[in-house]
């Protein structure tokens, strides 16, 4: 795999040789991958292709799977999931901080800057589904990630709340700059959010693109469907 | 020449037919009850009830006078409540913690969930003449009783209560890498209390089964040896006492139950909500 260690020194995950499989279905094949500090990178793949095997490994979720390679991520990993993922016995504030003793001060912080501010005493069922989703990144946020991990994050949200959302992650961020690995099937989603989009096939890294200029969104659209194997598709 | 299609007819909008049970009775839950009582009251004033196998209920009420002026009904209710009480004392907690350490790890399981269950299927009755031999025919035996049939169904829904906690959540602890501790404050603990809470109505209502098991067969105090002092001299109006005495006492420990429910709960949104 290329990577870039000219423009940021220090890595924040660096795999190698990652293989992981469910009985004799290869999910994950040799698999290297390194994600500099700071860069936002989007997964992209068919259903099955391992991304969601992928990220469950660097978040250090798959104990109960057989494998072999090494995964190095930083200390501090937040995850996002599809669902929000909110306790609903516990309240919105208790929601963000979750685990950590005396953060309140902080999870308000962290709540307005995802425009909840004044939500903090709301039970999670009372709010809506980008509200909802808003509070789990407010939870992942407040605990100062070097690595952000988002397993299509979106996924359940209405077009135009989607749209919110990939401005407010952007916004995020670019305040908070943390190394981003978003999990998607959504090709201009990854366009839109993405400094470098990489397409898993078949537990393997089979297309990179970089998001820097060089061409336009509809090329690398394109170029992304085709090493995602749609062909004649008008949109 | 075209046929003139008939225009598309518009009907006044209306209010849905509401599928959900409606809106919640004020005191609900004394309808039934009251419905009882007054075709208690029917029956007895038509004749149709002989008063020698079911005293009327104002008899009943100018019995519970009776046995409120002589003292008699307060001393046996407190003898009665202190045993439920001590008995629910010991028993939630010991339900409790077993439920626990059996919903936690699989050697809890493996240890406690069988015993637990084979006490469930033995009447607790048939127990009596060894806890009698153990324990002696005092408090100790009675609250025992109690206690064990208070203990199964808080284990049991507690239990269930814990094990249908979403793993997600689970998943969600260990991504944010809460503590053992924190793990059982934050998600273990207020995800079983549906059940635990629902053990707790069963428990309610069961201390008082046991409490009757406990007091008719060997005491010198308490609502069941004063009904069962009734029998021998065939005063149906004081047995009725009992009786009705028992029945309240078990429905107003549900509605407390289930006062506590609700505002512990606050956070569900049900098709009873």
């Amino acid at each position: 795999m290329a990577t870039d260690t000219g423009r940021l020194t220090a890595a924040a995950v660096r795999i190698h040789g990652l293989t992981r499989s469910y009985g004799e279905r290869v999910i994950l094949d040799a698999l290297d991958l390194e994600i500099p500090a700071g860069e936002f990178v989007a997964l992209l793949g068919q259903s099955g292709s391992g991304k969601s095997t992928l990220l469950r490994a660097l978040a250090g979720l798959d104990y109960d799977v057989a494998g072999t390679g090494r995964v190095e991520v930083p200390e501090q990993v937040s995850v996002v999931f599809q669902d929000a993922r909110l306790l609903p016995w516990q309240r919105v504030l208790d929601n963000v901080i979750l685990g950590l003793d005396g953060a309140e001060a902080k999870g308000r912080a962290s709540l307005a800057e995802v425009g909840l501010g004044g939500r903090e005493r709301a039970w999670p069922n009372e709010l809506s589904g980008g509200e909802q989703q808003r509070v789990a990144l407010a939870r992942s946020l407040v605990r100062e990630p070097r690595l952000l991990l988002a397993d299509e994050p979106f996924g359940a949200l209405d077009a135009l709340t989607r749209l919110k959302m990939h401005a407010l992650l952007r916004r995020l961020y670019e305040q908070h700059r943390p190394a981003v690995l978003l999990v998607t099937h959504d090709v201009d989603e990854a366009i839109a959010l993405a400094d470098r989009i990489l397409v898993l096939t078949h537990g393997r890294i089979a297309a990179e693109q970089r998001l820097d200029g060089g061409r336009t969104h509809s090329e690398i659209r394109s170029e992304l469907l085709r090493a995602l194997g749609v062909r004649g598709e008008t949109r | 020449m075209l046929l003139a299609t008939p225009p598309d007819t518009l009907v006044q909008a209306r209010a849905r037919r509401s599928l959900r049970p409606g809106r919640p009775l004020r005191l609900g839950f004394l309808y039934g009850p009251l419905l009882l009582v007054a075709a208690w009251a029917a029956g007895s004033a038509t004749g149709l009830l002989d008063p020698r196998f079911l005293s009327a209920p104002w008899t009943v009420v100018t019995t519970t006078g009776e046995l409120i002026a002589n003292g008699r009904l307060q001393d046996n209710l407190a003898s009665s409540v202190q045993r439920v009480g001590l008995g629910l004392a010991f028993g939630i907690p010991a339900g409790t913690l077993l439920a626990l350490a059996s919903g936690l790890s699989r050697w809890g399981e493996a240890l406690i969930d069988g015993p637990v269950q084979i006490k469930r299927a033995v009447p607790a009755l048939a127990l009596m003449p060894l806890l009698i031999l153990w324990l002696g025919i005092g408090e100790g035996m009675k609250i025992t009783v109690i206690a064990l049939g208070v203990v199964v169904p808080i284990y049991i829904h507690t239990h269930n209560g814990l094990r249908s906690i979403d793993g997600r959540y689970v998943e969600l602890a260990e991504t944010v890498e809460l503590s053992r501790a924190a793990f059982i404050r934050k998600v273990v603990l207020p995800g079983a209390l549906p059940g635990f809470l629902l053990g707790m109505r069963f428990a309610v209502t069961t201390a008082w089964l046991f409490l009757v098991v406990a007091e008719l067969i060997n005491s010198t105090s308490g609502i069941g040896y004063m009904m069962d002092l009734a029998r021998t001299y065939g005063q149906t109006d004081v047995i009725l006492v009992g009786i009705v005495l028992y029945g309240l006492l078990g429905l107003f420990s549900d509605a407390a139950v289930r006062l506590v429910e609700r505002r512990a709960l606050s956070w569900r949104r049900t098709l009873a909500g």
